[in-house]
């Protein structure tokens, strides 16, 4: 299996997460995102007409977008069936808040991208797009907290928490505080918690439990 | 306006795009010092900079060079020319341009991080360094009289991932030339060529006093990584430097003896912040 894969890629890193929580063994082919282009170019193009990373190549299957390779993944790979779990409730929430990670959310990606690497975005559009999804998502928490749950969709940690946390952990380095979404805080250090969790540049881990 | 800036940080080169990056298609319009500037490559090759307005007009031509991989201007009036890098004159070395990160800082305070040590096992976990081994080994910080260009010597660190090429753990040797205020090179075993030492540069363009593009290569000695994954593995130290140079305060450099607690491993900062407040550099710093 192979991912191509860009190290400063919040969605990139979504797969790599996951891949090593799964415990599953890949390659990783380094696509020059910046400042090759490498992306927009027709041998990757060929790949992914979008020009978006990431990309897996499982065999002859060939997936583009972080959701739906995390989808791929815990059908194929997770044995215990928990990360895209079958009851239909909670396979309707996983996917809702999967797609939020994918979609509201990536306003904290635009603002990142703009801050680091310049492109072209409206800045402050994209921080109060982001602020507009991280309260929706803290409150969401909270009451999850409240309910007893600590996950997005549930009470054991789903692939939608594996599509929020890149974006949101690395929000900072798009000039977007986090310090008023404490249930956001919370959760994160849980994620980080997870067994066969691994960091990217720009993630802090300060909330990981001494070993 | 140029005359608010003193002239030790004016009459200095600095570097505002690599040459790659600078083509007819792809002018830069950034700043410099706060100064609106203009660069763009012309059909003949040449490359014409330019000191702009606010309201965008030409003020006048700025001199240009193109050395290092780099387009490099100045505001002022350089009395030295460019410093000397023959390892860009080694056979077997490779530069790898590794873009531009924008960091919101001084230009003084990514120097003194990039020559910072102490950082390794906290900043860049299990790269370039891990606990328990977090002690800065003694090592020499000068100011080379001749030449007067600060240099760090005689460090030692061990580093499980000193390069992209690196496969294991290993003690590294690493020299610091600083050769002008905001230009920081570093020299560290090669793991591509044995006794060889393996170069690492940052040139922050400082857009103002507290924000900066930094430029950043690597020349090393290395056959078995592609050019995508040398840049992948500097991308991510810097975007983890990047954090924590984010979150300094003051962002401007302190250079008051006693503004901020040095300890022994921070004699190359010390030694820093002395050298540019003896050339007078009052632009960025506190």
């Amino acid at each position: 299996m192979k991912l191509h894969d860009y190290i400063l890629s919040g969605s990139c890193y979504k797969v790599r997460l996951f891949l090593n929580i799964l415990d599953v063994e890949y390659e990783k082919v380094p696509v020059d995102f910046y400042p090759g282009k490498e992306h927009k170019k027709p041998d990757f193009l060929a790949l992914n007409p979008l020009g978006q990373l990431p990309v897996l190549e499982d065999g002859d299957l060939v997936l583009r977008d972080a959701q739906s390779i995390l989808l791929y993944l815990a059908t194929k790979y997770d044995d215990g069936n928990t990360w895209f779990p079958e009851d239909a409730a909670t396979r309707g929430r996983v996917a809702m808040w999967t797609a939020f990670g994918g979609g509201e959310i990536m306003a904290a990606s635009a603002a990142r991208l703009h801050d680091v690497l310049n492109y072209p975005f409206d800045i402050e559009q994209q921080r109060r797009a982001a602020h507009a999804a991280f309260i929706i998502l803290d409150d969401h928490m909270a009451e999850q907290e409240i309910a007893g749950c600590d996950w997005l969709a549930g009470d054991t940690p789903t692939i939608a928490d594996i599509a929020c946390f890149p974006y949101i952990a690395l929000s900072e380095d798009g000039g977007i505080a986090r310090d008023e979404y404490p249930a956001i805080e919370r959760w994160l250090a849980r994620v980080i918690n997870l067994p066969g969790f691994i960091d990217m540049p720009g993630v802090l881990s300060p909330w990981k439990a001494p070993v | 306006m140029t005359t608010d800036i003193d002239p030790a940080t004016l009459n200095q080169w600095y570097v505002i795009q690599s040459s790659d990056d600078l083509t007819m298609a792809s002018p830069r319009d950034t700043r410099l010092l706060g100064i609106p500037v203009s660069a763009a490559r012309r059909d003949d090759g040449q490359i014409a900079a330019f000191e702009m307005s606010a309201a965008g007009e030409t003020v006048r031509e700025l001199p240009v060079q193109e050395r290092y991989g780099y387009v490099w201007t100045t505001l002022g009036t350089p009395d030295v020319d460019l410093f000397d890098m023959p390892e860009f004159d080694e056979e077997g070395r490779r530069l790898v341009v590794c873009g531009i990160a924008t960091v919101k800082t001084s230009p003084g305070r990514i120097i003194e991080n990039f020559l910072d040590m102490s950082h390794f096992p906290f900043v860049h976990i299990d790269v370039l360094g891990a606990e328990p081994n977090t002690e800065v080994l003694p090592y020499k910080a000068r100011v080379d009289a001749d030449t007067d260009e600060l240099w760090a010597t005689d460090c030692g660190f061990y580093q499980p991932k000193a390069m992209a090429s690196s496969t294991e753990g290993s003690e590294v040797d690493y020299r610091y030339r600083v050769p002008q205020p905001y230009v920081a090179v570093l020299y560290k075993t090669s793991p591509g060529k044995a006794g060889a030492f393996d170069l690492v540069g940052i040139l922050p363009q400082p857009l103002d006093e507290t924000h900066c593009d930094i430029h950043y290569f690597m020349l090393v000695f290395d056959e078995d990584n592609s050019d995508q994954e040398l840049i992948q593995f500097q991308q991510g130290i810097l975007m983890q430097d990047r954090l924590i140079l984010e979150n300094q305060r003051p962002l401007k450099l302190p250079l008051e003896r006693g503004a901020e607690m040095a300890i022994r491993a921070d004699v190359a900062s010390v030694q820093y912040r002395r050298w540019i407040k003896d050339m007078g550099v009052g632009f960025g710093v506190a």
